[in-house]
């Protein structure tokens, strides 16, 4: 299981907009092997979905990919032209997007929607094209997909709607699939029926899985390893249940002290300090230091990436290395 | 759908009452058509007989009633001017409007959504600022200069264009029209793109202006992320986003075109419905204004009704009938 679908190494995905540059994305590595998920774990705007988009190609300008590699199964997306990267997208590498109200076109119907997908990177005829939309529709658990596929989006409610999104997907049975906040617009038990979904499919098709989110406690129960980005860069990766129980990072000890829990309850919850800093012109060193309990003056240099414990990443000079409570 | 229908049916009626009481007040505000078709000449025996002729001695609510009358059984009246049936004189310069209207509309669709999807594509691009350049001049000029700077260009420098009428005419359903044949089709050149450039102007814009909305939408990227091709995700997933709006224009401008072509069919002395309403405003020849304005209404009612049929083609979550 060490052969890798996904290599990510030194990316940088930079914005040029008038007001300055825009470090989205700001030289992180890391990889998915086979079959495995990654939890892709951030605030807000700290680059999770433009490191998606970058993975497929798919950074509108002003943005632009302005150093590192993407190695998909060996071979350097950032090298090839739209083209090949057309030939992948969807069909080897999919997405599937946060809001699933926005994401199918209203105006065309399922059928049409699924049918382009499998014609766009197989020669088959419409027929045949129509019979794997409805299995997929099928799989993800669509009821009478043959009937479904005739409707129009707006004929679906949120849940069903992100499960033919999923369908989508799915058509090309991809090596990658990139999820950025698949679930955040649906109510929890949707969610969960979602979740348990995805989950059994990448591990019978053997897909690799980048799930993006805010949520831990969706990366807790899905992934098999946790990359915590903040203000464009990855400050900590390691195995899920690792991390999630020995934060080294002060970001991701002050995230995971953020959630609420049941054994805190009428407790105020507790929150990091501050916000997160403009990404606009950021000044060197550990973005996060303006609002870490640990930083000190070493903090204005730029944090190298170490190796603290076995499988572990880190980007801090002052990890929290003693046991938590 | 019927319930739908019968709906509209039953405000169209009311729409069309209301006009004639609006029309019929309005002619009869505008002047005394007497005092212009009658000779100074006349004496006063000859006056009252002509009065009475044209039904003008009936008070204003009869002379209304009697209209009405006639209106519901097809009659709107005769010409004060041509002593003909008010009907049969627009009937006659209807074609000649149509045609031109009609290919105005397709000039506007077939030259504004391109030169639109271009410019809302590729904004940043010289071309695409100098399209939008161009049709801020296309709304702004007005038509009845740039149809003399046609003539003066294509007409009388050039001389590769007629500058009046209709040219020769085929028959077809026995009605003659200028499209059907080279020469009519080079006379309807010029004015057709003079009705036409201010809508190609508003196409072109609208058109734009739902590209560039509909370019940053999620639904965009998802159908890039399924590896579609840019001409797909453009003229498929794009395209049928916009028309919603277009052809809510169109619809109207069609209507628009037809009853106001006034100016371009004076310019280049087009036959048309225009022309004669022009000639019978002139002349106070009412009969002829108020069938005129009354067509005018029926056209728009229909144009509006058929915009509204082809929103459930277009958009799938418009649907005509209120579910119970």
């Amino acid at each position: 299981m060490s052969e890798l679908t996904l290599d990510v190494q030194g990316l940088s995905t930079h914005f040029f907009t008038r007001a300055g540059v825009v470090r989205a994305v700001d030289d992180i590595s890391f990889s998915v092997p086979r079959g495995r998920v990654l939890g892709l774990v951030g605030e807000s705007g700290s680059g999770k979905s433009v490191t998606g988009f970058s993975v497929i190609g798919l950074v509108d300008p002003p943005g632009r990919i302005t150093a590192g590699k993407i190695l998909f199964q060996g071979r350097d997306l950032t090298k090839l032209d739209e083209r090949d990267l057309r030939d992948l997208r969807g069909n080897r590498i999919a997405m599937i997007f946060q809001d699933p109200m926005m994401t199918l076109n209203p105006v065309l119907r399922i059928d049409t929607q699924m049918i382009e997908t499998v014609l766009a990177h197989d020669s088959v005829s419409r027929s045949s094209a129509r019979e794997r939309a409805r299995d997929a529709l099928g799989m993800v658990g669509i009821p009478s997909p043959e009937e479904r596929l005739n409707a129009y989006p707006h004929q679906f409610s949120g849940g069903m709607r992100q499960r033919v999104a999923i369908a989508i997907a799915l058509l090309h049975r991809p090596d990658l699939i990139i999820a950025d906040e698949p679930t955040t617009a649906l109510d929890v038990t949707i969610q969960a029926q979602i979740l348990a979904e995805v989950q059994k499919l990448a591990r019978e098709v053997g897909t690799a899985l980048i799930w993006i989110t805010h949520d831990l406690s969706v990366i807790a129960g899905l992934a098999d390893d946790i990359a915590v980005m903040y203000a464009g860069r990855i400050v900590e990766t390691g195995r899920v249940e690792e991390v999630l129980d020995r934060p080294l990072h002060p970001y991701t000890h002050g995230l995971i002290g953020s959630v609420p829990s049941r054994n805190a309850r009428g407790q105020r919850l507790r929150q990091i300090p501050g916000m997160t800093p403009s990404l606009l012109n950021l000044p060197p060193g550990c973005a996060f230091r303006s609002r870490c309990p640990r930083a000190d003056a070493a903090c204005e240099q730029d944090p190298p990436d170490s190796h603290p414990l076995e499988g572990r990443t880190l980007r801090c000079f002052h990890p929290q290395l003693e046991m938590v409570a | 759908m019927t319930t739908w229908m019968l709906r509209r049916l039953i405000q169209a009626v009311f729409v069309m009452l209301a006009m004639t009481v609006i029309v019929f007040i309005g002619v009869n505000v505008i002047g005394d058509p007497v005092e212009i078709l009658i000779s100074p000449e006349a004496d006063q025996a000859e006056r009252a007989r002509a009065v009475i002729a044209l039904g003008l001695d009936k008070p204003l609510w009869e002379q209304y009633w009697r209209f009405l009358l006639g209106a519901v059984q097809g009659d709107l009246g005769r010409s004060f001017v041509f002593n003909e049936p008010a009907l049969k004189l627009i009937a006659q310069r209807m074609p000649a409007t149509l045609e031109l209207a009609l290919t105005a509309v397709l000039m506007s669709v077939v030259i504004g959504i391109p030169l639109g999807l271009y410019a809302g594509l590729k904004p940043d691009s010289i071309g695409g600022r100098l399209v939008m350049g161009a049709s801020i001049l296309g709304f702004s000029l007005p038509s009845f200069w740039i149809g003399l700077m046609l003539i003066m260009v294509f007409a009388v420098q050039l001389g590769w264009l007629p500058s009046t009428g209709r040219g020769q005419t085929a028959e077809l359903f026995g009605v003659q029209w200028s499209f059907l044949t080279r020469d009519g089709l080079a006379h309807m050149a010029m004015p057709a793109f003079n009705l036409a450039l201010g809508n190609i102007a508003l196409v072109l814009r609208l058109t734009r202006a739902g590209v560039r909305e509909n370019l940053p939408m999620d639904y965009v990227k998802f159908a890039r992320a399924k590896g579609l091709s840019p001409n797909r995700v453009v003229f498929v997933h794009v395209l049928k986003n916009i028309l919603i709006p277009i052809v809510t224009v169109v619809g109207l401008e069609i209507g628009g075109l037809i009853a106001f072509a006034v100016v371009t069919e004076s310019v280049f002395a087009w036959p048309g419905m225009g022309k004669l309403i022009i000639d019978s405003i002139n002349v106070l020849d009412r009969p002829v204004i108020v069938a005129y304005l009354m067509m005018i209404v029926v056209l728009f009612i229909v144009i509006n009704l058929l915009v509204d049929l082809l929103y459930t083609v277009l958009d799938p979550r418009v649907r005509l009938e209120t579910r119970e």
